[in-house]
């Protein structure tokens, strides 16, 4: 069920300054008929062809499909990271399709989480200040409130007792629990998730979904991920199957609807 | 900014040897730079105090045209008295000139009774002299302490040699006056001067009432007005402002009466010193390139080593004018870093040079203690430059960084 506001053009106009739009208070994604290409002319590449979908707020979501069917395309479309070539886009009520640069950045480090494949710590930080720094960085945060909201995810992510280590002091899966506080500590209401098991060992891996699957029933952060890992795709609740640019499957897992 | 200063210093600690190499590179080119320029600041500086000090005043006023004949030392180029009473005038009300001191010039024949010689002299106030030039009596090589009395003479060290007139000889002084009539004097040696380097350095000196006598003077002419000024810094100013205050005093043909000059344009050791400055300016540009092409040549291999590390952090939300000031206060850490140890290290060397005691010879001067000294602002100027260079370096680097788009960033490999 999707409860609409009933905005007027007028007002919609107010709200718009920007490319600001309000569209739902359950739907934490809207996308409609998106499309990116890249390149012009000849050379031009469709990487999605017109795909509409929504994700409701604290979904566990699963973003499938080939290589090169357009999973990260499309993470990065919904991460602000890129800007679609058609379509509109809405990320937690606003429409980020046409946001600038800086307002992109601005938006991904108050709304947005990133967890990467290979972890991206920064080297020379320790655990601690790996996950202080977008709190430093972007939401300069006081010094006052930072300690204790880093501890917690860290005691969350069980990393607490390593937080004065080097990135390089630690294991793929221990690097990527630290990534996941990272990813949380700015309190965003979605995490995006490229592939974030694809170098750990099984265990680890499936420790990890389980580990973010924990954090979106405590945080209630809705938590988007692409993967090829057929056990991790079983940890999700909802699959988005992505084929040659468009979405061929949408549902729950384990009744998953074929568009 | 804290923060960002922190993780700036982390990332140069990121590659150590590199950082250190660059460093190195630095500090070299601050202790070079400052050493050289207080070595030959110092010899320059002590050269000009030798010369203004010694010899030349830091301004002299002659009468107009004095200055292009003053090798025939031409006596009918010296200001008659009245002119001198208004320049006297003009000279008093100035509160810049700590003393001033006329002097008669004239060329003459320097007789032992055995051998003949010329001779440049000088007929001063030897009190005067000394306030104007204070390091004149400290030439004496013979005759320390002693004061110029009328009847006396102050020989060159050379001519001292070469004449074989000693101290306490009878010397004859004869010299041909405006009119063409010879006349001549007795005087009793009682100093022997030190030969210095510059103009005026081999003169002898009598009293100027002997000058007058010699020369067969009724009114005191005089040749030139030596000026010695409170404060040299205020040399040019002065030297402007009396300038015009004299441009007033016209001669009866309604042109300038007198003629200015510093010491710069008396003395050709000022295009010495002119290419010293000249030297440290093109030793100073060495260094800019060297801080600029070093901390360049290690931001652009930060930049293009943290790629992923880029895409990362701009991925996370920081904002482009962040991530560029991360990578100017990396280039700025360095640049200051390598300021504060080549300033310690040339303080340092600077002041065990001194301690040594290193001598030098310039010219005729032998054992000229050489005491390097750098002053606060060409220490703050090198420091200035480094800084201000490492920041410009690192710009483009920077730039490159916040520019970058952090999907192709995320994806390089």
């Amino acid at each position: 069920m999707e409860i609409r506001e009933n905005v007027t053009g007028v007002e919609r106009r107010k709200l718009n300054h920007g490319f600001i739009r309000r569209i739902s208070v359950l739907e934490l994604v809207t996308a409609k008929d998106l499309k990116k290409t890249y390149g012009t002319g000849n050379a031009a590449v469709d990487a999605l062809k017109g795909v509409s979908f929504s994700v409701e707020k604290g979904a566990f979501l699963s973003v499938i499909g080939p290589s090169g069917s357009g999973k990260t395309t499309l993470l990065n479309l919904i991460g602000c990271l890129d800007r679609p070539s058609e379509g509109s886009l809405s990320v937690a009520g606003t429409e980020v399709s046409g946001l600038s640069r800086r307002d992109g950045a601005r938006f991904r480090g108050n709304k947005i989480g990133f967890i990467f494949q290979s972890f991206n710590l920064i080297p020379v930080l320790t655990v601690f200040e790996n996950v202080e720094y977008p709190l430093v960085m972007v939401q300069e945060v006081p010094a006052s409130t930072r300690s204790k909201r880093i501890m917690a995810l860290l005691e969350a992510v069980g990393m607490a007792d390593q937080k004065k280590k080097l990135p390089d002091q630690l294991s793929g899966g221990q690097k990527q629990r630290v990534a996941i506080a990272r990813a949380l500590v700015t309190h965003p209401e979605l995490v995006l998730a490229d592939e974030p098991t694809a170098n750990l060992d099984r265990d680890t891996a499936q420790s990890i979904i389980r580990l973010m699957k924990t954090i979106r029933n405590d945080f209630q952060t809705t938590f988007i991920f692409s993967t090829h890992d057929a056990r991790i795709i079983d940890e999700a609740e909802r699959i988005l199957r992505i084929e040659d640019g468009r979405l061929t499957s949408n549902g729950n897992n384990g009744g998953i609807r074929h568009d | 900014m804290t923060n960002t200063l922190r993780i700036a210093v982390r990332n140069l600690f990121r590659y150590k040897r590199r950082t250190i190499l660059t460093l190195s590179l630095i500090v070299l080119g601050i202790m070079f730079v400052s050493i050289f320029i207080a070595v030959t600041g110092s010899f320059k500086n002590m050269m000009i105090g030798q010369m203004t000090d010694s010899m030349l005043g830091h301004i002299q006023v002659h009468r107009k045209g004095y200055l292009a004949a003053i090798d025939n030392l031409p006596l009918n180029l010296n200001m008659k008295s009245q002119a001198y009473k208004k320049l006297e005038k003009t000279l008093d009300d100035l509160h810049e000139i700590e003393a001033y001191s006329p002097r008669i010039k004239f060329g003459g024949m320097f007789s032992t009774f055995v051998e003949t010689t010329n001779i440049r002299l000088n007929g001063v106030y030897p009190d005067r002299e000394s306030k104007t030039v204070p390091l004149l009596p400290s030439r004496l090589i013979e005759g320390k302490g002693a004061t110029l009395s009328k009847g006396e003479i102050w020989i060159p060290e050379l001519m001292s040699k070469s004449m074989k007139a000693k101290m306490g000889d009878m010397i004859v002084i004869i010299a041909t006056n405006q009119d063409g009539s010879v006349n001549g004097k007795q005087f009793k040696v009682s100093g022997v001067l030190e030969s210095v380097t510059g103009p005026g350095g081999r003169d002898g000196y009598i009293h100027i009432e002997d000058a007058m006598e010699v020369l067969r003077m009724e009114n005191m002419e005089i040749s030139e007005v030596a000026i010695r000024l409170k404060n040299f810094g205020d040399m040019n100013p002065l030297s402007s402002k009396l300038d015009t205050l004299l441009a007033s005093q016209l001669n009866k043909q309604g042109k300038p009466m007198f003629e200015v000059h510093t010491w710069e344009k008396l003395s050709p050791f000022y295009n010495i010193a002119r290419m010293i400055d000249i030297m440290t300016l093109f030793i100073k540009i060495m260094l800019i390139a060297i801080v600029l092409i070093s901390i360049m040549n290690v931001m652009i291999m930060a930049v293009y080593e943290r790629i992923r590390e880029i895409g990362t952090i701009a991925a996370i939300g920081t904002l482009p004018g962040r991530i560029l000031s991360m990578f100017v206060l990396e280039g700025f850490c360095m640049g200051a870093a390598g300021t504060v140890i080549g300033g310690v290290l040339s303080a340092l060397i600077i002041y065990f040079a001194n301690m040594a005691r290193i001598t030098f010879d310039f010219g005729r001067q032998t054992g000229l203690v050489l005491s390097a000294a750098i002053s606060l602002s060409e220490i703050l100027t090198i420091s200035g430059i480094v800084i201000a260079v490492s920041i410009v370096a690192s710009l483009q680097p920077a730039l490159k960084a916040a520019r970058m788009d952090p999907i192709e960033a995320l994806g390089h490999v």
